[in-house]
């Protein structure tokens, strides 16, 4: 007998399973939290999130931190292990983690609160829209499984964090690449006086943009790579995948720029006008996230506020809710490899 | 100068300065001929109590960081605030006629960015005993002795994140803390009791590890002893005080009207509630 899925096409309910060959997956199989971003070869730094603010509390007694129930899934586990009596575990309770953490700024303190993105995106939104960016107060939301950094699917993706922040007024968005920027960037946006959200990546962590010495900058876009065909404008680790697409591309003779774009608002517009007007190349937006409302959308609209007028591509995530899987396996499957970003760009060449 | 105005402030009685807040509010709902003055009116008891015998404040001083910090999680009531800031000195009282209009430094709801005194941006219901448990947590962390007080609302209670903040403000052991809850039975479409189940109340909380009463909010004597005990108590808990309150208390014909959350009162009606209340101005 078969079940009809009961409201149509959405359902992902297959009536066997049928093993597919993962394209470029290198025999993945795991959908586990904890899979690697991106490890083949690559140097990683552990915890880079973690010792920063370690770092950072032991320079400031304001610095305290707040989990709900994630510390040691967000990196936090260092602080706290470091500073037990400046550690403040809310339970899960995301909604009184973020609160409470609004109480602590309002007593002088600057709060770390840490979940994972989509908690802190769909279920905390009017507590940090009220308590904290209504007010300006100068609490750090950092958030680990930012976009596709998870197979579990749907209810742990938060494909759509960037385009729900950007919307709230007064709150600073940071979309890391690396190791060396996470650390960098929880210095700077601890010096920042305003509310901030920051997307973690968390556990081994690959470190990329050092060899560049790239330096971050709170509300800066940096070119990374210079190229006359292209210009990849990224933020997040999609920047280590267009880095490694634009030598990919090389080999074809395909000449990429690479404009990193760390602080998604404010967006630094003025740097990225004047790259995209830089003639001849084609922009291409890199994001992990949806096409709807993130870096992209955002550039695009930069760039028609600003008189620049350019063939423009977006890759992203589709608007939809993901498929649960392998991170590799799901990477490829919506674009966000270096195999399907070459592809792509050669496609719109 | 601190002003502690249970010791410091003079012969004034509760019942005046209760009576007064009621006449400043009525005065400002007058400024728009409507308002949520049923509940400026059944809250002037207990603001009463907290502003003028349980909490430190300086009234020139609105950041003294000796202060007892007072968070009103409702919005709505922040014609009963300023109310009673006004009776404070914490607000001049000329500022009475600017209630909710263009540029006023009171507007219609609570926000921090606004008024003197006004400690947190209220209005989307449940944010005020959560903000209050960090608060507590900060000030127990800079060892600063003051107390935090939270006034929530019975329809606030129907918010799952007041609930995490009644957990939380137990596990932290947050004996500072005193959340006052205005219970009048009123919210937006109707009688709270029929919105969720809502009782018992005081075991409720007394279960989740607090120390709770519930008394008569319309009794001054009762709120009082209430204060007394919620800032006396020893134990590590965090404190209670349900209070049972009616709508527009202190003016009968506007007690009885069904309606009471958000009133349309007729022009008329303001000069005839005004002169009940100055019938009988307490000594």
């Amino acid at each position: 007998m078969t079940h009809e899925p009961p409201f149509g096409a959405h359902s992902r309910r297959k009536s066997k399973y049928t093993p597919r060959v993962a394209p470029g997956a290198g025999g993945a199989r795991t959908s586990a939290m904890i899979a690697s971003l991106d490890a083949e070869g690559r140097e990683t730094v552990a915890a880079p999130f973690g010792h920063a603010l370690r770092e950072l509390a032991a320079a400031r007694d304001d610095i305290v931190g707040l989990s709900a129930d994630l510390s040691k899934y967000t990196d936090m586990h260092v602080f706290a292990n470091a500073y037990p009596d400046r550690f403040y575990q809310m339970g899960m309770a995301e909604q009184v983690m973020i609160s409470a953490a609004a109480g602590l700024a309002r007593e002088g303190f600057t709060p770390f609160a840490t979940t994972y993105a989509v908690f802190a995106s769909r279920r905390a939104y009017d507590f940090i829209a009220m308590a904290i960016a209504e007010e300006n107060l100068p609490v750090k939301i950092v958030c680990a499984l930012p976009g596709l950094t998870t197979g579990y699917g749907p209810s742990h993706q938060a494909t759509e964090d960037l385009a729900i922040f950007r919307g709230m007024p007064n709150l600073t968005v940071v979309d890391p690449c690396d190791a060396v920027e996470t650390a960098q960037a929880t210095h700077a946006i601890a010096a920042h006086p305003g509310p901030v959200y920051m997307r973690l990546l968390r556990g081994k962590v690959p470190d990329v943009l050092g060899r560049y010495g790239y330096k971050f900058k709170l509300g800066k876009a940096q070119t990374i790579r210079d190229g006359r065909d292209v210009l990849f404008v990224s933020s997040g680790f999609m920047t280590m995948r267009v880095l490694d697409a634009a030598e990919r591309l090389a080999a074809d003779d395909v000449d990429c720029a690479v404009l990193h774009v760390p602080t998604i608002k404010p967006l630094d517009v003025e740097t990225i006008a004047a790259e995209a007007a830089k003639s001849g190349r084609l922009v291409v937006t890199a994001e992990n996230h949806t096409v709807i409302g993130g870096l992209g959308e955002a550039v695009a609209g930069a760039l028609m506020r600003a008189g620049v007028h350019v063939p423009f591509r977006q890759v992203g995530l589709p608007d939809e809710f993901l498929d649960a899987g392998a991170l590799p396996t799901l990477h490829h499957q919506y674009g966000l490899s270096v195999d399907a970003i070459s592809a792509s760009v050669k496609s719109w060449l | 100068m601190t002003a502690d105005p249970a010791k410091a402030g003079s012969n004034v009685s509760l019942a005046r300065r209760a009576w007064a807040i009621r006449r400043n509010a009525l005065l400002m709902g007058e400024v728009q001929g409507q308002g949520y003055i049923g509940q400026a009116l059944g809250a002037a008891d207990l603001l009463a109590v907290t502003h003028f015998h349980a909490m430190r404040y300086r009234p020139g001083e609105p950041e003294w960081e000796g202060r007892d910090r007072f968070y009103l999680s409702i919005g709505h009531y922040a014609i009963a605030l300023y109310a009673a800031m006004i009776e404070a000195g914490i607000l001049p009282d000329d500022e009475i006629a600017t209630y909710g209009m263009d540029d006023s430094r009171l507007p219609m709801s609570g926000m921090a960015s606004y008024t003197p005194g006004m400690e947190i941006t209220g209005g989307s219901l449940g944010h005020g005993l959560g903000i209050a448990v960090g608060a507590a947590l900060g000030l127990k962390r800079k060892q600063n002795p003051a107390f935090l007080y939270n006034l929530l609302s019975d329809g606030e209670l129907g918010e799952g994140s007041t609930w995490e903040a009644v957990m939380s403000a137990v596990q932290w052991k947050l004996d500072n803390l005193i959340a006052v809850v205005d219970f009048n039975n009123q919210q937006a479409d109707g009688p709270t009791r029929e919105a969720l189940a809502r009782t018992p109340e005081a075991a409720k909380w007394a279960a989740f590890g607090w120390y709770a009463q519930e008394i008569d909010g319309n009794d001054l004597n009762a709120l009082v002893a209430a204060f007394d005990a919620a800032r006396a108590h020893a134990g590590p808990e965090p404190r209670v005080i349900i209070c049972n309150t009616r709508m527009c208390k202190g003016i009968p014909f506007l007690e009885a009207r069904e309606k009471t959350h958000f009133i349309r009162v007729e022009p008329d009606e303001w000069t005839k509630a005004l002169a009940i209340l100055d019938a009988e101005k307490p000594e």
